[in-house]
């Protein structure tokens, strides 16, 4: 009941947060200069001026900028996302049929990226100055310090130029038409080299926070005293220290849902992933505003939702959070 | 000087383009015995999606490249760059230029089943050429009526005279059909079969996955016997570069057209056997890298200005350093390529020359200031290729060098287009002039005062010559072909000669393709035509 209130305050508190990223997104487009008809003649090569009038009034862009803000806003209230210009589709239909690559990836990234900076940055505090730490903070320098798609590019030129082990890019087989466990193993094989692309970075923060967060927790009081009760360090890194070196890593995760979401821009465009960020990519070029506004809604919807669970997980992991509030 | 440099050039690129096209005729001969293949897959590297596929709606190689398989024009070129009947089978005009017959091609049916007619053509013609394609309402302006006097005769009425020789150069690219029974109703921009294209051509479309590929499947009822040879193109989209290079390597693309590589992958690719990289299949594409100057901007009014501006940039040492063998010197708005209407190089040109650069603007009164500074202009170049950046950091650098301090201004295409076509927020502005077969198609538009404001890739200098709107004017309808040359070979001298624009560089696109590809490049146009002919060797 607690966490139901909760939840309800805090997604209602998230509403005028949503209102203010529209309406300054909205806002911000207008400074580019160009609007979709501009972007669709760069794309036609030519045309002429009644064709742009024409197009323009089909679009409502004739319309001053408040009447079409007010226009948005007053669809949005009703669960209308509008239509996209450059798709020709409702954008609600565009935007769900780009989330899945979008949320596998991220899903996949966080999870890598947090599991294994977790055993990393363990096995660098428990041997901290000594080589496996080295090894694993220089690893973790020169993941932090590689731009993504670089490592995107080599990977392919090593994984599918090369070794020709994994697919170059895409999301699926597209001659294979396969079904159930057969394309769910295809997809998995061709989200390997992005997973691991957009991973590596964040990799390297959470490896280094566990470390940090690590060597702090192991020197308080109560690790000294459960290691004088004669308790097995194994036991003392699981059952003590892990827990509560663990807050500050939720805590990254709830934070980089959103940082997650704009680098997937970049690893989409390398691998050709059809997702969310180079749809927004595309969109802002486009100067497809409803769709960019879309994308807006449904990932600040995306990082509230995370940061929600976040919230939740912190309660479990110190119950002195739920029994604060 | 000039002349002579000119012609090494030429010569050198003759040259190396003869290699490449050496490059692709041998392994054809080696494999001279083999027959024609059925059957296979052809991937393709597809840059930037579009907003709709139908070629009768959109003049664009973008969209050329997906619906020019399924959709066919009346007519397209030869391997020697003739027009030749696809949709239409012969043609003629009356003498006085006004009606020009077209008789169509009996047994062709749509994907659909119906049979393709002249009331396909008479509703295209007036409904999508004279009203939406681009370039296609400035070209029918004075088609006033199709007639069908029965199903395989398509007359077309002009109010003033059509050259036919225009209108043929013109078709491949702004002479595709859609069919009547599909678009006749609703509103035809809005209407789904633009995305899922309906056509006559070698390739029946299957389906699109946005931001993922498109596919079309054999047709099996196409009208030309034996053809198609493969069973499906797929065309994926890849919008990095670097990643579409990788893609051709590991094996999963066989083509990447139009330039679609960074310029280094692609004379990396040059290299490798498995590839052939070459501009052969492009003629018709040809393009000029343009130097576009406002007039508005009172320095550059004045005439001695912008021939300063011209000869202050070594063209060759540019070409030679980053183009590489993929572009040549050019000598005005009509490329070399264009066989029916380029004039020769003997035209007013700009030869490297900075003391006469220097001479020049001390003439037109702008003197150094304190800081030798002696002018500030504003350069927006167009976002489409990497050419286009280095060109503008070019010519900063090189404009430097005699006083002229150059701000780039960097914009993406709407952007682009909005300042430079619509606000007039330039004092230079460089992109990309892309000839298509006639200079009455794509390039007077350029040079013609009067165009509406917002008219991308048109006059919006604010430049005004009389003479050269009557040229250009008179051209236009000049049914006699060689009085036509005549008249075109005026425009481009006078053009050189007041420089309301430069086009210095002319490069053709650049297509990678898999070596085990057949028939490949074997027309001006050949990313954009059917492909009925493709074949994939083992």
């Amino acid at each position: 009941m607690r966490i139901l209130n909760l939840a309800g305050r805090r997604l209602a508190a998230s509403i005028p947060t949503l209102l203010l990223i529209l309406i300054g997104i909205f806002l911000l487009l207008q400074f580019a200069p160009g609007d979709t008809v501009d972007a669709m003649m760069a794309q036609m090569g030519g045309g002429d001026a009644a064709t742009a009038r024409e197009l323009r009034q089909f679009y409502g862009l004739d319309l001053s900028i408040p009447m079409q803000l007010g226009n948005y806003l007053w669809r949005l209230v009703r669960f209308d996302l509008g239509f996209s210009s450059i798709y020709g589709k409702p954008v609600a239909t565009v935007i769900l049929e780009r989330l899945p690559p979008t949320l596998l990836l991220m899903t996949a990234s966080l999870s890598f990226a947090f599991f294994a900076g977790l055993v990393l940055g363990v096995i660098a505090a428990r041997g901290v100055n000594k080589w496996p730490d080295t090894l694993i903070s220089t690893l973790g320098l020169i993941f932090y310090a590689t731009p993504s798609f670089w490592f995107g590019l080599m990977a392919i030129v090593v994984f599918s130029v090369y070794l020709q082990w994994l697919p170059a890019g895409g999301f699926e087989d597209i001659g294979a038409a396969s079904t159930g466990l057969a394309r769910t193993l295809d997809i998995a094989s061709h989200l390997v080299l992005p997973t691991l692309t957009l991973g590596l970075i964040f990799l390297a923060i959470y490896l280094r926070i566990m470390r940090a967060s690590m060597l702090e927790v192991l020197n308080l009081d109560f690790v000294r005293t459960a290691r004088a009760k004669g308790l097995d360090e194994t036991r003392i890194v699981v059952r003590h220290v892990l827990r509560n070196a663990l807050l500050p890593m939720v805590t990254l995760i709830g934070l980089q849902a959103g940082t997650m979401l704009g680098g997937s821009v970049v690893v989409e465009s390398v691998f050709s992933l059809p997702g969310l960020g180079r749809l927004a990519y595309e969109s802002v070029v486009q100067r497809d505003l409803n769709t960019l506004l879309g994308i807006v809604f449904v990932s600040a919807l995306l990082v509230i939702a995370v940061n929600f669970l976040v919230d939740l997980l912190y309660a479990r992991l110190d119950p002195r959070i739920t029994a604060g509030t | 000087m000039a002349l002579s440099r000119f012609e090494i050039n030429r010569r050198t690129v003759l040259l190396t383009s003869a290699a490449i096209a050496a490059n692709v005729i041998n392994p054809m001969r080696a494999f001279a015995q083999e027959t024609p293949r059925k059957g296979g897959v052809f991937n393709v590297h597809y840059g930037a999606e579009q907003r709709q596929l139908n070629p009768s709606l959109q003049a664009s190689t973008g969209v050329y490249i997906i619906g020019g398989k399924i959709q066919e024009p009346l007519v397209d070129l030869d391997a020697a760059g003739n027009p030749v009947g696809v949709l239409a089978e012969s043609w003629d005009s009356t003498p006085d230029g006004k009606t020009i017959t077209f008789r169509l091609r009996k047994g062709v049916t749509w994907h659909d089943g119906k049979p393709f007619t002249s009331e396909d053509v008479a509703f295209t013609a007036m409904n999508m050429w004279k009203k939406i394609l681009n370039y296609g309402s400035t070209l029918q302006l004075f088609l006033t009526a199709v007639d069908t006097p029965d199903p395989q005769t398509a007359i077309f009425r002009y109010e003033r005279p059509m050259p036919l020789n225009l209108l043929l150069r013109a078709l491949p690219d702004l002479g595709y059909i859609s069919p009547k029974h599909i678009y006749e109703t609703g509103d035809i921009r809005q209407n789904p079969v633009n995305l899922a294209p309906i056509g006559t051509g070698p390739f029946k479309f299957n389906k699109y996955e946005r931001g993922q590929y498109i596919i079309a499947d054999r047709n099996d009822n196409y009208w030309r016997p034996n053809a198609p040879y493969l069973d499906r193109i797929v065309w994926r989209v890849i919008t990095d570069r670097a990643a579409a290079a990788a893609q051709l390597e590991a094996g999963s693309l066989h083509l990447s057209p139009f330039s679609g590589l960074t310029i280094s992958d692609m004379a990396r690719l040059g290299k490798d056997k498995r590839f052939v990289v070459s501009t052969k299949g492009n003629e018709g594409n040809a393009r000029t890298n343009t130097l576009e100057f406002n007039f508005r901007r009172k320095e550059l009014s004045d005439i001695r200005v912008r021939k300063a501006i011209a000869h202050a940039i070594n063209v060759p040492f540019f070409i030679e350093n980053f183009l590489g063998d993929f572009a040549k010197l050019g000598t005005g708005p009509i490329p070399s390529t264009s066989t029916d209407f380029y004039p020769g190089p003997n035209t007013p040109q700009y030869p490297y020359d900075k003391k006469k650069a220097i001479a020049l603007l001390d003439e037109a009164g702008l003197k150094p200031a304190a800081g030798g500074n002696r002018l500030t202009l504003r350069l927006l170049p167009a976002p489409w290729g990497e050419d286009i950046s280095l060109w503008a950091t070019f010519i900063q650098q090189s404009l430097g060098e005699v006083g002229i301090q150059v701000e780039v201004v960097r914009n993406d295409g709407g952007g682009f287009l909005k300042q430079v076509y619509d606000e007039h927020a330039f004092d230079l502005a460089t992109g990309w002039h892309q000839y298509r077969n006639d200079p009455a198609v794509s390039t007077t538009v350029w040079y013609r005062s009067g165009q509406p404001k917002g008219a991308p890739w048109t006059n919006q200098w604010g430049w005004k010559d009389e003479a050269i709107d009557k040229i250009i004017d008179d051209a236009a309808t000049e049914v006699d072909p060689v009085k036509r040359k005549a008249l075109y070979a005026d425009f481009v001298t006078r053009a050189n000669g007041e420089l309301p624009l430069w086009m210095p560089i002319e490069q053709l696109f650049v297509t990678v393709i898999s070596a085990k590809a057949r028939n490949a490049s074997n027309n001006p146009r050949w990313a954009s035509s059917t492909w009925h002919d493709l074949w994939l060797a083992e």
